[in-house]
């Protein structure tokens, strides 16, 4: 029954293409394809250990609580159990995921010793001999909590007075460069621009949580290797990643981990935050056999971080003709009780606006929001989908205020190569036009002889190619005590910057020249955008809390690395 | 409480192991037996990663007990196809009918059961068979075109 | 009561990879005496057939037999450092990784056959066959195994190649937001039909027809699985997932895949999918990332053919009947707008 088709436009941008290529476009099977029908390919829980030890944790039932006290004896004599972990066993028990992109302050504990954010925040790890005993030994775990009051809705987490999540960030926000409580997108003067326009739409946007769902849920394997090693058999889609976190997190050096993966049931961002592979090995050290951490499908659900919600509100100003003159976003990312990747997807939400089109005023304010639930993590899509359903539902709307077909509506405002995009660098490579010309034809939607004609490779640069003439800037959000360095590194003091000058692989700025006014910024090359770094206050804003402190041990050592330092930083 | 040895036919041949008491018939295949192919994705029954035949009829190994298989006869993906892919399997490789690969094992041991009964089922049919097994990644379509290719090429082992 | 139809568009264009951290991933290529092949990384192919279309990129570079290229991930004994598989870089940056690698062992391989045919390695080139021979005189030919082993044995050469690609870090300006966030672009246009039920408010997805403008097919399959189950998916984000349904509010909260839903088999729509290949200058053969912007247009096509059916607007997801039923009460019924 089902007509579900495929084809190639091959004569489109055949000029830009050689197809005269030997394997490249050809459709070769999968090199994994005989594994999967016979099912042998090796997915992390296909390996068998004999002793194999199986690890669950207790979890919190309150959504925000204080510890008074946990008490694990019961567990400890429950039939079965081997060993129960708490805070105190982790070495280093205060991570944030992106601290190996210096891009955020350590905020989350392993396993909570102090306090629980979230409802199925992890408190202690029962390690036995079943996974039944497991279970029977972590429900008997006894914690005395304090309930605190908690909040789940962004905009009530950023009103004055509301429970504070994270105390390092008072306000229930991430902090962008230890100075704004959002991350600003200024293109142009958006407030101006819809003062002149012929109409303005407004609209809000939501898009709730969602579950990765890969139908082989998250975990690891890890167990004594010779050598004083530690193998793990993981399920992340980031071997360095989880590797680089556990070696912090254990304060192991990489050359004692041995990690193996590479065939995932299923990832769709899911399996990112490397938190089976550390507590797996931690087991595996402390009892001298292999221990399995994996999450049921209620925990891959409910604490296994989602594609977290967004709130967008949009505002666009549009001229009677159809094109779009000013578009206003403010966008308020939830990221449950700790940072984990929102702080990235905001900036790469910001990196993404105002969709693509070529829109002369774009503004945005970008939040990534504290709020008692559990942590979002990435899924495909990370940072995209939700706006971009924001803004074509907008667009939608817009058409019709000003009486246009939608397909035609995207076209004439559509971005095309050479145009100045809202992020300040020039577009190339672009194909949005052709593929809403190919939908209409094949959906029979007659589109008007100039949208037939249109191309992303005519009718963009020139005057499209520019910077704004100005831009208006503010100081809204600004706040102190948070250092400039690194995206959120508090109280934090460096250096001046060394920042080496490396050859930009995006040499698409347009450097135009035109007066510069007193308070906004004109157009100018991207090597002097910006404001100069801002030094931090030092040791400012005496009402924060000291952090949570992990139990004794040897002082940190500098973050190890695997991926790029805040020393190559650069415009 | 003591261990239960159980003896049953795994893909044709006469096999024996040790239960534990309340233990499912996945867990037992994949620790106790060491048949890794059935696959756990939920323990409850709700996305048929790990369809098992039990005497040719599929059943979600998760919500079997492992002494519910005494003297009965089981089939997994171990056993399907020999020197050469089972025409399901063939089907599946030449549809690009697997991503990451997981559902796979189970998804196959329905379409058998399916085949087993109705070497001729339509379009309706093979979506009713496997619509107990849940996929992620491949929004069914190529798994429904091979079942019915493999179907169609009339192929019996 | 009545069934109504609706069209809804949208179109969506997708960064690839992950500026704003620093993104580099590692390859090395190495052959076996027998001028077979291996491709080691640390990638992860989590379904989305990384294995597969690096050894292709691999094969095409060396100049070999896809066959005779294996790809090994990801042991961290072995493989180099990865980011990982995100933000749709893999087929980019992993695969533009391959391609320097590839072609470092693919120089050497044809210095050893130079040496053993007495002519310029710059004169040689390959025949994707397991053949190597001088450019127009194919006479004068060595397989790509007797190289391999000439290299091995006699000749005392590796053949074998290291492969980095870094997209370096781009900061984020904190007054503007200026920055670099990707290097290219993925383009997407979809058109959805639907049919809602204004007594029950349930929305059936009829029809799917898209446009992906994706770089190159690499692999013209592997980019059909893509698109076909990621707009499965899209479509699922639309109408049917959630793991809180009364966000804010964490009540009724599913933990199992009967409270969790997405569409079976059953729920499926035809998808007419046309593909569009604009080569991206930076990209492996002209490849971009088509993995996760599938899904993306399905999402606002959907609540706009709802509007279009019966002139209410969803702005909340998952568009459940709930939520069209009470908006269809607000409004006083449907009012079928027809638009598309």
């Amino acid at each position: 029954m089902s007509d579900s088709m495929i084809e190639f436009r091959k004569d489109l941008f055949a000029d830009e293409r050689d197809d005269r290529l030997t394997v490249i476009g050809k459709p070769v099977r999968r090199q994994d394809i005989l594994g999967h029908v016979t099912g042998r390919s090796p997915f992390f829980d296909d390996h068998l250990f004999e002793g194999l030890l199986h690890l669950r944790c207790a979890r919190s039932p309150h959504h925000h609580a204080r510890i008074r006290r946990i008490d694990v004896t019961e567990a400890e004599r429950s039939p079965g159990v081997v060993r129960v972990l708490t805070g105190r066993d982790v070495p280093c028990n205060l991570n944030t995921l992106l601290s190996l992109l210096d891009f955020g302050i350590d905020d989350e504990p392993v396993l909570s010793g102090e306090r629980v954010r979230y409802m199925g925040e992890p408190v202690a790890a029962v390690i036995a001999e079943s996974e039944a005993a497991a279970r029977e030994g972590a429900a008997k775990v006894r914690v005395d909590y304090e309930p605190l009051p908690h909040v789940l809705d962004v905009e009530e987490a950023i009103k004055p007075g509301a429970p504070v999540v994270l105390d390092i960030y008072p306000g229930n926000r991430f902090i962008c460069h230890g100075k704004y409580d959002h991350q600003k997108l200024r293109f142009g003067d958006v407030e101006a621009a819809l003062r002149t326009a012929d109409y303005v739409v407004e609209g809000r946007y939501q898009m709730s949580p969602i579950e990765q769902a890969p139908i082989e849920t998250c975990g690891a394997i890890a167990a004594p290797e010779t050598n004083d090693r530690y193998v793990c058999y993981t399920s992340t889609q980031a071997l360095f990643f989880s590797l680089a976190t556990t070696s912090k997190v254990l304060r192991l050096p990489s050359s004692r981990l041995h990690f193996i993966g590479g065939t995932v049931g299923g990832g769709f961002g899911g399996k990112v935050d490397s938190i089976h592979e550390p507590l797996a090995i931690l087991g595996a050290m402390l009892t001298g056999r292999p221990v399995k951490y994996a999450w049921d499908r209620e925990e891959e659900m409910q604490v296994g971080g989602p594609r977290g919600a967004e709130r967008w509100y949009i505002t666009d100003g549009v001229m009677r003709d159809g094109r779009i003159v000013a578009r206003k976003f403010v966008g308020y990312f939830d990221s449950g009780a700790y940072t984990r990747l929102t702080s990235y997807a905001i900036m790469k939400a910001v990196g993404h606006l105002p969709g693509p089109y070529t829109i002369p005023n774009v503004y945005a304010d970008v939040y990534c929001v504290f709020t008692n639930r559990t942590p979002a993590t990435a899924m495909r899509g990370f940072g995209i989908t939700g706006v971009d359903f924001a803004i074509e539902a907008h667009m939608d709307k817009v058409a019709e205020v000003v009486g246009m077909n939608p397909i035609e509506f995207r076209i004439l405002n559509s971005y095309r190569d050479g145009d100045m995009k809202a992020h300040r660098r020039i577009a190339k490579n672009c194909a949005l036009i052709e593929c809403c010309q190919v939908v209409a034809e094949k959906a029979g939607v007659a589109l008007s002889p100039e949208a037939k004609r249109a191309s992303s490779r005519q009718g963009g640069g020139g005057e499209r190619a520019q910077l704004p003439p100005r831009t208006a800037l503010d100081e809204k959000g600004r706040v102190e005590g948070f250092a400039a360095h690194g995206y959120a590194r508090k109280g934090h003091r460096r250096g001046a910057p060394d920042t080496p000058v490396r050859p930009s692989p995006e040499p698409a700025f347009a450097r135009t020249s035109s007066a510069l006014p007193a308070r906004d910024i004109a157009s100018k090359p991207p090597s002097t955008a910006g404001a100069p770094p801002q030094p931090a206050p030092a040791r400012a804003a005496p009402s924060q809390p000291p952090l949570p402190s992990p139990p004794s041990g040897p002082a940190p050592r500098a973050p190890i690395r695997f991926s790029s330092i805040s020393g190559l930083r650069r415009r | 409480m003591p261990k239960k040895p159980i003896t049953f036919v795994l893909n044709g041949a006469e096999r024996a192991a040790f239960a534990d008491p309340g233990q499912n018939l996945l867990d037992f295949l994949r620790r106790g037996v060491g048949d890794l192919t059935p696959k756990y994705g939920c323990g409850q029954g709700g996305c048929g990663a790990c369809t098992v035949l039990l005497d040719g009829e599929p059943v979600l190994a998760c919500l079997t007990l492992a002494e519910a298989v005494e003297g009965r006869r089981v089939d997994t993906v171990a056993g399907l196809g020999g020197p050469a892919p089972h025409p399901l399997q063939e089907a599946f490789m030449a549809h690009f009918a697997a991503q990451c690969g997981y559902c796979t094992p189970g998804m196959l041991m329905s379409a058998k059961a399916l085949l087993d009964r109705n070497p001729r089922p339509t379009r309706e049919e093979v979506i009713e068979a496997i619509s107990g097994n849940l996929c992620r990644c491949t929004g069914y379509e190529p798994i429904i075109a091979a079942i019915l290719s493999a179907a169609a090429s009339g192929a019996r082992p | 009561m009545a069934l109504h139809r609706g069209r809804g568009f949208a179109a969506v264009n997708y960064p690839i990879g992950m500026n704003l951290g620093g993104d580099p991933s590692q390859a090395l290529v190495h052959a076996n005496p027998d001028g077979k092949f291996t491709v080691t990384l640390s990638s992860i192919d989590l379904g989305q057939g990384m294995k597969s279309v690096v050894r292709q990129i691999a094969a095409e570079t060396l100049g070999v037999p896809v066959e005779d290229v294996y790809v090994d991930t990801a042991d961290s004994d072995t493989g180099p450092h990865c980011m990982g598989s995100f933000a749709s870089r893999g087929t980019h940056r992993v695969g533009n990784a391959v391609i320097q690698a590839a072609q470092e062992a693919r120089a050497i391989l044809l210095e050893a056959a130079a040496e053993e045919l007495e002519v310029d390695a710059a004169d040689l080139v390959t025949d994707g066959e397991g053949n190597i021979h001088v450019r127009g005189t194919p006479a004068r030919t060595i397989t790509v195994m007797a190289a391999a082993q000439a290299a091995q044995f006699r000749q005392g050469r590796t053949i074998a190649g290291r492969g980095i690609f870094l997209i370096p870090l781009s900061d984020v300006d904190p007054e503007t937001g200026e920055m670099t966030p990707v290097s290219c672009f993925a383009h997407a246009a979809m058109l959805v039909e639907v049919e809602v039920d204004d007594e029950t408010g349930e929305v059936r997805v009829l029809d799917m027809k898209s446009a992906y403008e994706v770089g190159r097919a690499l692999n013209p399959k592997l980019v059909e699985q893509q698109l076909r189950g990621g707009a499965w998916m899209g479509m699922s984000h639309a109408l049917w997932e959630t793991t809180e349904p009364c966000y804010p509010d964490r009540s009724h909260r599913p933990v199992d895949f009967t409270h969790y839903l997405m569409p079976g088999p059953g729920d499926l729509a035809p998808h007419h999918i046309s593909i569009l290949e604009r080569p991206a200058p930076d990209g492996p053969y002209g490849g971009k990332g088509p993995g996760e912007m599938c899904a993306n247009p399905v999402l606002p096509a959907v609540v706009n053919a709802i509007y279009d059916a019966v002139g209410v607007r969803i702005d909340e997801l998952p568009a459940t009947p709930e939520k069209i039923l009470r908006a269809l009460k607000a409004q006083g019924g449907a009012r079928p707008k027809r638009r598309l």
